[in-house]
């Protein structure tokens, strides 16, 4: 058998969820035998054309020309998965969405003139048909093995919708608000990072996004409870996922 | 509700079968301190599982030293608050249940049931082989033992032997609770805060040391050799005041037409008031010692030379979790607080023959926006009455 034509895109964003696949010490070889990697810059200045049979995309989309690039990705692309935080929520760099980005740009650079972009990070998800999306800040290199595993096994990855609390209890890690008091977004945000910061006794910041239904405005009440003011709870939906529609909601709501 | 004292020196087996009169101890032993047990089942090659002090809780964990057993604790437990204070009490079992019961280990939240491997005729399946060595869980609260007898049970009709089969292998000592916290409510269950199962061994804190209680031929032979002082009838009498202190000093009680209650609450608008207040985060479900909810996943590697399928813990809380062809059955929290409500207190009793809550408090506890079971369950009762 062939093996699939793996790319890999970026757009607004830090190379993290690249270098997540990179990471992947223990399994780049047997990557290497059953994948074929026909574009990634960042790990290899040999690119070939497309088609390709698997594209990840990093990065959200922030100007003219990320509109145009994605939709010709998109077109050479059989499967399309946006990976991490910026690619499916617009990143940290969301923050702008609710912001001026005149007063914006000319706080940041000398000549914000030379500027040409979106008044907006948005994720791919907006401008083209999505196949899968990988969360987190950056996503899980075990979450991406899966998906690869899967694609290549033909059964559909585990990607599970439940919040980060299944994962803790999972794990047998100890509730960091109940029996500790410290503000966790685990309860909205979706599993899969591998139970990181809970583990070693914080609370959950909500890399991987909100989960499905996510129910922000009960937690903003026991946050509340907890002694948090509202700056400090707007402070904690508006991050990596700031953009992500659970969230941003509910950091206008308390801002 | 009692330490089981009794049957004419003769012991009821779990089968219900009396004892042979030779395994078994007289009525009511006097042990000093706790480590001494937990040191001769060491000795005697017993896996020891304890509740130990983790992260701020109490977890059932391997004891390596008896040295290990926390003393002096207390919990003080509230809706969505749980914190273990350090007194110098010098009592061993003052602080109740913790985040993590015994499920952990009897049904552990991620199994291997299989492990499939491709070869030159086709493909190999082998069953996952489990380790389970002689175990005593140590230090089993009353209403944890039920919830054990009552996951047993769920595991026994579904035809699952794995729960059973490291049950068999596992003796137990209890312990009758003397303090209670503000989340308890097993008197209203029936379920605590005093044994009333047979149980190998059972132990109730006095102030002169721990009553033993020998409840079983097997809880005798884990007892055989120790050192252990004849309990005065003083003593019995003061573990069985101290227990009834217990029941009595909880603030919780379960309305006990509950059961029925439900059956006709399905329309009630309560459930979406309770859903605003929802996280839907399944905390509830999986600190919960009797829920046994399950999810089924395959795992293969990079090659698809390997695969593997798994169970892991799944909860009624989950979108995905009653997801049918087409999309799940139950789309709303409403609706799955009321799954999962209703099938605690009162079908359970139509599928298993009991309650599927024993009063343990954790759900209540361990909610992390603090939603009170038995508030809640008051409410359904009041708006009726």
């Amino acid at each position: 058998m062939e093996r699939p034509r793996i790319a890999i895109w970026k757009f607004a964003s830090c190379d993290g969820c690249q270098l997540a696949l990179l990471d992947c010490e223990d399994d780049l070889l047997a990557l290497a035998g059953v994948i074929r990697i026909a574009h990634f810059p960042e790990a290899s200045s040999r690119t070939e054309e497309g088609p390709y049979d698997i594209s990840f995309v990093e990065g959200s989309i922030t100007t003219e020309e990320d509109v145009r690039r994605i939709q010709e990705i998109r077109a050479a692309s059989a499967v399309l998965v946006a990976i991490g935080a910026c690619a499916t929520a617009g990143g940290i760099q969301a923050l702008r969405n609710t912001m001026d980005l005149g007063d914006l740009s000319a706080a940041v650079y000398p000549e914000p003139g030379w500027l040409d972009v979106l008044a907006t990070s948005t994720p791919i998800a907006d401008h083209v048909t999505v196949d899968a999306e990988l969360r987190g800040c950056p996503v899980s290199k075990v979450q991406l093995v899966e998906f690869i595993a899967a694609t290549l096994a033909g059964r559909t990855p585990d990607l599970p919708d439940v919040s980060q609390c299944v994962e803790c209890k999972r794990a047998g890690s100890i509730c960091v608000m109940v029996a500790a008091g410290i503000p966790c977004l685990g309860p909205v945000t979706r599993a899969g990072c591998g139970n990181l910061c809970p583990r070693i006794g914080r609370g959950c910041y909500g890399c991987f996004g909100p989960v499905t239904g996510a129910n922000c405005a009960a937690l903003t009440a026991q946050l509340r409870g907890l002694g948090l003011d509202e700056a400090a709870i707007g402070a904690l939906y508006r991050s990596f996922n700031a953009g992500a529609a659970a969230f941003a909601t509910e950091a206008k709501a308390d801002v | 509700m009692w330490p089981r004292l009794g049957e004419g020196g003769r012991r009821r087996e779990r089968d219900g079968s009396l004892s042979p009169l030779e395994d078994v101890m007289a009525d009511g032993y006097i042990l000093r301190d706790p480590r001494a047990l937990v040191g001769a089942l060491l000795e005697a090659g017993w896996r020891v599982i304890a509740p130990l002090e983790r992260d701020g809780s109490l977890t059932p964990e391997v004891v390596s030293a008896p040295d290990e057993l926390p003393c002096g604790l207390v919990d003080m437990q509230a809706p969505g608050a749980y914190r273990l204070q350090q007194q110098d009490s010098g009592r061993w079992f003052d602080a109740v249940v913790g985040a993590q019961g015994w499920k952990r280990w009897l049904h552990p939240a991620e199994r291997r049931l299989w492990t499939a491997r491709r070869d030159a005729d086709g493909f190999s399946i082998a069953p996952a082989a489990e380790v389970w060595p002689p175990t005593v869980f140590f230090g089993v609260r009353p209403c944890d033992l039920a919830a054990i007898a009552r996951q047993a049970e769920v595991f026994r009709q579904a035809g699952d032997p794995a729960y059973g089969e490291r049950l068999a292998a596992t003796r137990i000592v209890a312990v009758n609770c003397t303090r209670v916290a503000e989340t308890c409510f097993c008197a209203s269950m029936g379920t605590g805060p005093g044994v009333s199962a047979v149980v190998d061994v059972a132990l109730t804190e006095l102030e002169q040391g721990l009553l033993v209680d020998c409840g079983t031929a097997n809880g005798a032979a884990l007892l055989r050799g120790m050192d252990l002082a004849t309990a005065a009838p003083a003593d019995i009498a003061a573990a069985r005041a101290a227990v009834e202190a217990a029941a009595r000093d909880q603030i919780r009680a379960m309305p006990p037409d509950i059961a029925d209650r439900l059956q006709r609450a399905s329309e009630s608008p309560r459930w979406q008031e309770i859903a605003a207040r929802c996280l839907h985060c399944a905390n509830c479900t999986l600190v919960c010692p009797t829920c046994f909810c399950t999810d089924v996943t395959d795992r293969s590697d990079l090659a698809g030379d390997h695969a593997e399928r798994w169970q892991r813990w799944d909860s009624c809380f989950s979108p995905e979790f009653s997801y049918l062809h087409g999309g799940a059955v139950r789309r709303s929290v409403a609706a799955r607080y009321r799954q999962w409500i209703t099938h605690k207190l009162s079908t359970w009793h139509d599928q298993f023959g009991t309650s599927g809550c024993t009063g343990c408090g954790r759900c209540i506890t361990w909610c992390p926006v603090g939603i009170d079971l038995v508030a809640e369950a008051r409410a359904f009762a009041e708006e009726e009455a």
